[in-house]
Parts: structure tokens; sequence; C-alpha cells
């Protein structure tokens, strides 16, 4: 096969890519040898809620990058690592291969930094603290004027701008396109997204993919204010237009946003969790929701935090990943919803550049976590909605729903020992062809803010190499000094693990099968497995 | 008692307290780590005025430049706009000035105009004097009240002087009873919602 010839051909670098004869034998090992997509626990049993996006390939194919067809030629490898106690790196990961240790102590710098510094906008660009943050992102516009730092002001930083498009338009002069540059400790990554341009100065270990769809996610979140449109239009007219002007009192949206993608799973595996409920309970709701429909009703969309609770959308219509991931940042960084009812114009990106859709933003009960989001496409429709929302209110009342609802927001969501494998600390289940992900609550040793981000940080760095553009892996196995890590990819479910250091690999290899088992059982309540249509 | 429903909208420039007014008129509450309104945010509150209910439906704007062109969708139709200025910014003072002149082109001719000079409990940092925005709220026959939602200082007052001022009979047309559209006028009969 193509795949395995291509993985022989590989450099043998690392001196830990497995035998192909060891490769075949592991597949068919496979713990579920016929699960393809559509059939993996958690699979919807009807249409998916989503726009089908496999991965972040397709998240990024408009970038019209050539890679993406490298990528499709779908390379499956198995690559193991371990990390040798001397600390030296043998990942497969080349460039993104940095010791635990290294990065551990980074980031202790970078804690230091923030103390120091914090996320004042005010902090000294020139400081040696600002310097060592994990991840700058900038966004300027063509003529260089600078519109977002996400540390530092935008002012201070208009000649450290201006050189970021120098050398933009430098590389344009010649036909060409920067995409990005890898320092010693530091990638640079360009998105050129014309009338914008996106810089991410980063240390983490980040492919330069991840971090270019980063900088796409910053872009939409732009762009959902705005309409590309309305952006194209302003710079049509006047070229060195301050945009900061009109974006003015979202930059708490973009900073969330940031720090949402280095925290949330969901937004790195285009997915989507759901509050864990019974699923007659869901199904009341869902059909509450649905019933309180009006004409204009595009999506209907009940959230719980960063939970999905429910979504009935129209028929025919459906909803992007990233576009309701800036729907949860946006109802989620704002406490301006918090009372009263919301009504705003919102693009979704993905859905249409163009035009802006309306939203009805409210919470169900004031102190609660339940936020109704009703996307409509009159901007004259409030009163309309605020009635489909009292109605839908009501139905859930006059039902035992809402009871279970409230219970279920109370009860912590599950803990891994409930899976009942030894040694796992952590997991990460992404159904393919539903877009949902499933996650149990985050385990002492990484509930402190640096270590729930480094964690991410582990399953970013497995998640670029099972997604590796040109050598994408089906599983890999890495040992670390402070935990063991596996990861398994097949056409239906993404799978990341974070075992402790002590499990050894046959542990983790027969976790699978028994975790995709209690999956497979708990996939009623885990997942939305009967999503409605108006 | 019979009930009326006065629509009243809030204008001003970003960051002036245009909804902690209303937080503070509608919950009694303060937050002084609000995140600016994104849209619009609507509220009700009924109030016994003499020997009626008034009941306020209150829309709270965004401030904010990129939300301008939504303002008629929200002045229009009602009976009362609050425009906020801060008294520590004189910016804020101008632009409650296009405001005024905005409603008169293009908002409702009989609507009720108050001008709210908020966070009155920063005097030491003012910058627009009470005198200057008494003299042109009288200019224009406004009502006018330095306010303080942080300190409760003329929140409710300003609303009881809007009771005050709207017609006794719902002679302008009013808001009352069509609180169902978000635009009340006739010529306008492409897309209403019910």
């Amino acid at each position: 096969m193509e795949a395995d010839v291509h993985n022989t051909n590989a450099p043998v670098e690392n001196g830990s890519l497995a035998p192909v004869d060891r490769l075949r034998h592991e597949r068919s090992d496979s713990p579920t040898p016929g699960l393809v997509e559509g059939t993996e626990p958690g699979a919807g049993q009807d249409s998916a809620m989503f726009v089908h996006a496999q991965s972040f390939e397709d998240l990024t194919a408009d970038d019209g990058e050539q890679e993406q067809e490298l990528s499709e030629e779908g390379t499956d490898g198995t690559l193991e690592t371990q990390e040798q106690e001397s600390g030296e790196s043998r990942d497969g990961g080349g460039e993104s291969g940095e010791a635990q240790d290294t990065q551990a102590e980074e980031e202790q710098e970078d804690e230091e930094a923030q103390s120091s510094g914090g996320r004042d906008k005010e902090e000294d660009v020139t400081s040696e603290a600002w310097r060592r943050h994990r991840k700058h992102v900038f966004v300027l516009s063509e003529a260089g004027k600078p519109i977002y730092s996400r540390y530092g002001t935008e002012e201070a930083l208009s000649s450290t701008m201006g050189v970021m498009m120098a050398l933009v338009s430098f590389v344009e002069a010649e036909k060409n396109v920067i995409r990005s540059i890898h320092a010693e400790d530091y990638k640079v990554v360009f998105l050129r997204k014309s009338p914008l341009v996106l810089v991410g100065v980063s240390r983490t270990r980040q492919s330069e993919r991840e971090l270019t769809r980063e900088l796409l996610y910053i872009y939409y979140q732009i762009i959902s204010l705005l309409t590309l449109t309305q952006l194209n239009h302003i710079f049509q007219h006047k070229q060195n237009y301050d945009l900061r002007r009109l974006l003015a009192g979202s930059e708490h949206l973009t900073d969330n946003l940031l720090r949402l993608l280095d925290r949330d799973p969901g937004l790195l595996l285009s997915a989507v969790t759901c509050l864990p409920l019974p699923s007659s309970s869901r199904d009341v709701i869902s059909s509450s929701l649905q019933a309180a429909k009006a004409k204009s009703l595009v999506f209907s969309i009940l959230l719980a935090g960063n939970r999905l609770v429910t979504l009935v959308r129209k028929k025919d219509q459906f909803l992007h990943h990233m576009d309701l991931h800036l729907l949860f940042n946006l109802v989620g960084s704002s406490s301006s919803f918090r009372e009263g009812e919301g009504w705003t114009p919102i693009c979704l990106p993905k859905f249409n550049t163009a035009g802006f859709f309306h939203a009805h933003i409210s919470y169900l009960e004031p102190a609660s976590d339940l936020c109704l989001i009703l996307v409509s496409t009159d901007r004259e429709d409030f009163f309309n909605l605020s009635d489909c929302k009292r109605r839908f209110l009501e139905r859930l009342r006059r039902r035992s729903a809402y009871q279970a609802l409230q219970e279920a927001l109370r009860t912590p969501s599950y803990s891994v020992s409930q899976v009942g494998i030894a040694e796992l600390r952590h997991f990460v289940y992404k159904s393919k062809s539903s877009g949902l992900y499933t996650s149990p609550e985050i385990p002492i040793p990484y509930q402190s803010e640096e270590e729930q981000e480094r964690l991410m940080g582990l399953y970013q760095y497995l998640h670029s190499c099972m997604h590796h553009p040109t050598r994408p892996l089906r599983s890999i196995y890495r040992c670390g000094e402070r935990e063991n890590l596996l990861a398994w990819v097949t056409s239906g479910f993404e799978l990341y693990l974070c075992f402790s250091p002590l499990g050894t690999k046959e542990q983790a290899m027969a976790a699978i099968s028994k975790l995709l088992k209690w999956i497979r059982k708990e996939e009623d309540r885990l997942f939305i497995l009967s999503p409605q249509t108006y | 008692m019979a009930l009326r429903e006065l629509k009243v909208c809030l204008l001003g420039d970003t960051g002036v307290g245009k909804s902690s007014i209303v937080w503070r008129f509608v919950e009694d509450s303060f937050d002084p780590n609000i995140n600016p309104t994104i849209g619009a945010s609507f509220m009700t509150k009924t109030v016994q005025y003499q020997n009626e209910l008034h009941k306020f439906l209150i829309w709270d704007t965004a401030g904010q430049e990129r939300f301008r062109a939504l303002a008629p969708m929200y002045y229009r139709g009602s009976a009362a706009a609050i425009i906020v200025y801060d008294i520590t910014k004189e910016e804020s003072f101008q632009m409650l000035k296009n405001w005024v002149k905005e409603l008169r082109q293009h908002g409702p001719p009989n609507i009720v105009v108050a001008i709210a000079g908020n966070k009155c409990d920063l005097s030491d940092a003012r910058e627009v004097s009470e005198k200057d925005a008494k003299d042109y709220a009288d200019s224009i026959h406004a009502i006018f009240v330095e306010t303080s939602a942080k300190n409760a200082i003329n929140i409710n007052e300003i609303f009881l002087e809007i009771s005050q001022r709207i017609p006794v009979v719902d002679s302008g047309g009013g808001a009352a009873g069509k609180g169902f559209k978000l635009r009340r006028q006739p010529s306008e009969t492409r897309r209403t919602c019910c």
C-alpha cells in the first residue's frame, strides 16, 4: 500500500518508526475492526447536525493550501515515541518536538510574565515580560495599520506591525507568499486574508498548521462582527481606515476566543461537547424547542455553559462547528446577555460571509447557565422570537424535562473513574460523523489553569501528529515523565488518552476497546443521537 | 387599573453607562465590570404612576459605532428616548448632540427626550458642567438630570419624569398596545411580524 511505502521511506531520524510488519499486526489488532464512520459510538441516528467537517483539514481548506492534496493521499502510519530519562525528545513531530521539561520551564517563565504583566493592555511592549508571552496574535490591515494585539496596546506596536506588513509585501513582490518563519524557540505564522493580515508568534509546540487554523478563527471572529462584504467595502473606500473604530468593544471577544483555543478541546477537534442528559429528557427539550418555531428561525440552540444541550435547525440548513464556537464565545465572554433579552446582528462566516443573521440571546433564568440562542433571518423579528422563547419555556416547565435538566446542571459531568480503566486519567473522544465529542471532568493533577493548558498542549501535539500534512498517523503512543499518551484515529472516531506514567503500553492498548464499549453504553446520555429539524 | 406600555430607548456613546442605568432601574443592581452591550438588550419594568400602571419596554442599545445603523430600529416607535452622556467625558456630550439631531430628523415627532448626565458620583473628574448641559437640554425642551447608576441617584426619577411628560391620552398614537412591533410607522407594512 502506498501508505506503507511512504512510511518505510520516511526518514528514520527519530529511530522510532514502527516496522511495517509491526504496523500490520497492530492494525489487525484494531480493537474495533468493523467500526467505520457512521456506526461509531456517538454517531447520530439520522442526519448530522453539523456541516460535515471531518477534521481540521476541512477548516483550512478554503485557504487554498496545496498541502490539502498531500494530506488527502491518506498516508497512514503508526509512530511510537519514547521519551528518555535524559529528556532527549524523540517524537515524530520533528520541528514541534521539544522535551517536556523545557516546556514546563517555559510555562513557569510565562507564568511569571503573566503575573508581572498580566493581561494588562498597558504593558510595556519593549519589556522582556511582553516578549515571553507564549502566544502573540496580531491583526493588521494591508496598509499596515494595527487592528488587534493580544498583549500591549496597538498604538505601541504600530512600528512592529509595519515591519510585519513590510515582510509580507516584500515576499509578495516576488509573486510569493510568506507562510511562516521558524526561529529557535519561535514560530511566526502569517495568514493573509485580504483585506486583513493575521500574524501569530508562538513559543508553543503547535504546528504551523494549527497556528494558522487559530488565526483563521480570529479572522472569522472579526468577520462575524462585520461581514466580509462590509469589511471589503470599508477598505476599498479608504485603504488606511482604522478598523479599531468598528471593532471597539469587541476586544474581549477576541481575547476570550484565544483563551478558548488554548483550553477547549472542541476548537481543536472541530467538535462540540454535550451536557450529559438522559436521552428521554433531551428528546423532550428538543421537541419543545422544535415546537416553538417561527418562520424566520434558522437555528435554535440551547447551551449549558460551554456545552450543548440541544440544537434544532431548519431542514436542509446546517451549522458549522466554527460558527457554533463563535456563538459559544459570544455568549461566554459577555455578561451583557445575563439580564434581559439580547438582540444582535451576527454573521456566521461559515454559513455566509456576506450577511447578518439576527440572534435572540437570553438565559432561561437569571442565575442559570442555560442560554437560549435563536438565530433568525429577520432583523425586525425580535418580539416574535421572544414569544418563541416564552412558548418553549412554558412547554418545558409543563413536563418533567426541566427538572431533569436542572438536575444535570447541578451534577458534575462524569469522572474518569466511572469508566473503570486503571491508570487512565483523562480522554477526549470525538465521533466524526456527529461532530460531537465527550470528555470526563479534568482530573486533579490538571485542574490548575497552567496544568490544564499543558494537558491541552499535549493533545494539540498529538492532534498535529495525527493530522500531519504529509505524514498523518493512525496512532501514536508517547511516554513522558509526567504522563503517557495515546492517540488513535479511525475513519469513525478520534481518541486521545492520557494515562499516568505508571501505565504500560499494553494497558493503554487494551483501554481503547474498553473505553469504546463504555462510551457505546453511555452514548444515549453523552451524545445527541437524534437531532431535530423544524 | 389601566396598563400603558411605554417604549423607551437608551442612546449614547459607548461606555457612558446606559446598561448600568437600566440595570439599576429594573433590577436595582450595579456591576462595575459590566461588558459592553452587544447589539441591544430588552427589558421591562412596570411602575405605578397615579392611577395607571406604566410598563416600560426598555431598549438598551449598544453604543459602539458598528451598531449605529441599527439605532433607528429602536427609536422608531419609541415614546421616549433617554440619551446618556458621561459627565467626565466631553466627547460623549458632543455625541449626545448628534443623537439629538438624528432624533429630530428621523425620530418620531412626539418623542419625549430625556438627557442623563451619568457618573455624577465622579464629579472630581467632571468635564461637562451641569449648567451647560442644563442650558442645552432647556433649549431643546428635554428632561435633564444628572444621574449615578452606581449610587442610585436620580435613576427612578428620570423614568418618573418620562411618565409625567407622556401625554395623558394616547394622542400621539403611542407605543401602547403595539408592543409587538419594533417599528410602528404605518407606511412600513412590509415584514411586520404578526
